[in-house]
């Protein structure tokens, strides 16, 4: 890690990461409390990606992410509060329960879901650039997707038109080694994901995702790079979830010692111990950061619990832009 | 008015959209400097130029992708299928996003974009370019279905799905691109979604149908009213999503006996849906069980007589309507 990072930034990453890893053991603890439903997918281990990633964009910029999206959620500043109320199923949540944890959405934040379908976002993030390109201004679309995803037909078509169409897109590939249980060497012929893109004339980089620093450098190039006109940017976050694949998982595909090397580079102890290095902070200034964030956690699953359902009325409400017109009695 | 074909017709309503309102583009394989496979987009890209009339790869799933995510920014996206058999490839993009992403968001997008392009057999093309879809796309809620059966219909129809919030599958059938018909002058001319008409009236038994088949079902009504002197009242459903079945329960009010016609395979079909709502809704006005004119329960062969078995004629239905009048000798 280089030390030149001013203490304040350093300070804002540090705290974005573990708003994402305490959020998610309390999703986690949530869940075994069934408060929370469905499928969950966690993102411990992997928060450097989001926070350092987001950095470079701004609120015009926009984003499409995965389902495993809760803390690029939360880093682009759509409220702890919307979050876990949409994971409660609640009204007051971003997505009016409607979603769930897999579809946090906010058109106010530019942050397009929240998409279940592995790589089903992507031809979307093409189209929002594109549109953003033919109105003339100079916003970045941000895909974040799996190295899943890169075995997906989207993930082709849409890096083959992004090229041809030099779009402002930013092709964010978490590459967590495994796709659901699929570990990469038995579901790609080509491990290298860059290569991939840049068959398709895309500048590609690969980059530590466990570095905090390294995964922002690497993206605010990429987005210069848009900025300036160059077109689509590839970046893979080499990275590692530290959980399973959802509550669901068993996970039994991986050795317990390969998940316990990658904890040993987690990225928010590491980072913590270059900060407490640098005298950036102490025990005391750790501990109140936690505290501050424990407080926002706790205020949103209050607000989550407090929620309301939907009214049973509204069923239907947002299958059209209209409500069905009323069907007679069978 | 004017004389214009179904083609022609579908032409004039895009143009004239996007004459109406900037954010109306097409993109679609070949349709900018090849004209369009059908020539339904001759004359675009010249006049509109390449930002509006965008020529895509043979990428489906990619080019509806696309077209939704700038749907959802505000534009009005048009993606011609060169046959709507493609965009099964595209199923993904249509069915778990375009369909979905207003509902699963809150409410927070709309998707006005409009998926359309030719369907149907006829002309020995085949197992994998002679399907219909609206009965599969129907199925889902979140989109809408239009299936239109004259030129007028096919204009005015496809400028409500240009100009609405929705996403809109919009069925052609290439069998009647060359049909002519009298269509409205006016470019505020529009056709409601969900307004099914009476295009036949008739006492004795009422056929419910859309498409080529509404057409092949009038053909079916005059030969049976001169033959037989059997008046059928033909109902014209124009969209399938949604679907409105007032006038066809009330003209088997009227008729009490109950035709419907589709291209297509019958199981799970588009004439099961209608034929079950009519039995739920005016069962005790029946007096036989709702008859079903459907395709053969095979891929499309190629051959021409094999083909012309597998698809429905006028005699299936003259047989149908005979059998509901118990006719049949």
């Amino acid at each position: 890690m280089s030390g030149d990072i001013p203490r304040e930034h350093a300070l804002h990453l540090l705290r974005e990461m573990l708003r994402i890893r305490l959020f998610e053991e309390k999703c986690a603890e949530l869940y075994g409390e069934e408060k929370i439903r469905g499928f969950l997918h966690l993102y411990i281990g992997e928060e450097a990606v989001a926070a350092g990633a987001m950095q470079s964009l701004t609120k015009d910029d926009a984003i499409v992410a995965t389902y495993r999206e809760h803390g690029h959620a939360l880093v682009r500043g759509i409220s702890a509060n919307a979050v876990m109320a949409e994971m409660y199923g609640k009204v007051e949540g971003c997505s009016r329960g409607r979603g769930g944890s897999m579809h946090i959405f906010s058109a106010a934040h530019r942050f397009y879901g929240g998409n279940a379908i592995v790589g089903g976002g992507l031809p979307l993030a093409a189209g929002i650039a594109l549109a953003d390109k033919l109105r003339g201004v100079s916003h970045v679309t941000a895909c974040f997707f799996g190295d899943g995803a890169v075995a997906e037909g989207a993930f082709h078509e849409t890096a083959n038109l992004a090229a041809l169409w030099k779009l402002p897109l930013l092709l964010l590939c978490e590459n967590n080694l495994y796709a659901m249980g699929t570990a990469l060497e038995r579901a790609q012929s080509e491990t290298d994901l860059a290569r991939k893109a840049a068959a398709y004339r895309i500048p590609s980089t690969s980059v530590d995702g466990m570095d905090v620093l390294a995964v922002e450098a690497a993206t605010r190039a990429a987005c210069d790079a848009i900025r300036a006109g160059a077109g689509p940017q590839f970046v893979e976050l080499r990275t590692y979830r530290f959980r399973a694949h959802s509550m669901f998982d068993p996970d039994r595909y991986r050795d317990k010692s390969e998940v316990g090397r990658w904890k040993e580079r987690d990225p928010i102890m590491t980072f913590t111990a270059f900060l407490r290095g640098r005298g950036d902070i102490d025990d005391a200034g750790l501990d109140a950061l936690r505290k501050e964030i424990e407080s926002e956690i706790a205020t949103a699953v209050a607000f989550a619990e407090a929620g309301q359902w939907e009214a049973v009325s509204d069923l239907t409400k947002f299958v059209y832009s209209e409500r069905p017109l009323a069907g007679r009695a069978s | 008015m004017s004389e214009k074909s179904y083609r022609d017709a579908i032409r004039d309503a895009m143009m004239e959209e996007m004459d109406r309102d900037p954010n109306v583009l097409i993109m679609g394989e070949d349709i900018g400097v090849y004209e369009g496979t059908f020539r339904i987009t001759a004359g675009m890209l010249k006049k509109y130029g390449g930002k509006r009339v965008i020529d895509t790869p043979i990428a489906e799933a990619g080019m509806v992708g696309t077209a939704v995510g700038m749907a959802m920014l505000g534009l009005r996206p048009i993606v011609e299928m060169m046959t709507m058999n493609f965009a099964i490839v595209a199923a993904d993009q249509i069915l778990n996003h375009a369909a979905k992403v207003r509902y699963f968001s809150g409410g927070q997008v709309d998707v006005p974009v409009v998926i359309r392009g030719p369907q149907g057999a006829g002309v020995q093309l085949s197992a994998q370019h002679s399907q219909t879809f609206e009965s599969f796309y129907a199925h889902f809620p979140g989109i809408k279905v239009v299936a239109p059966a004259t030129p007028a219909d096919a204009k005015g129809l496809l400028k409500t799905s240009i100009r609405g919030r929705d996403p809109v599958i919009f069925l052609e059938s290439a069998a009647l691109y060359g049909m002519k018909g009298e269509v409205p002058d006016d470019p505020n001319f529009t056709v409601p979604f969900g307004v099914s008409r009476v295009a036949r009236e008739g006492s004795d038994v009422t056929i419910v149908s859309y498409s080529r088949m509404l057409q092949m079902s009038l053909i079916a009504a005059e030969k049976l009213s001169q033959d037989e002197g059997i008046e059928c009242e033909v109902i014209d459903l124009r969209t399938l999503r949604p679907l409105d079945l007032e006038p066809a329960y009330a003209s088997v009010t009227k008729t009490h006996r109950c035709v419907v016609v589709q291209e297509q395979w019958k199981p799970f079909g588009a004439a099961a849906e209608i034929a079950a709502s009519i039995t739920e809704t005016v069962f005790d006005e029946l007096d036989a069980p709702v008859a079903r004119v459907t395709g053969e329960d095979v891929p499309m062969p190629y051959a021409r007589n094999l083909e012309l078995l597998a698809t429905p004629h006028e005699q299936h239905v003259i047989a149908a309507v005979k059998k509901v009048m118990y006719a049949n000798g």
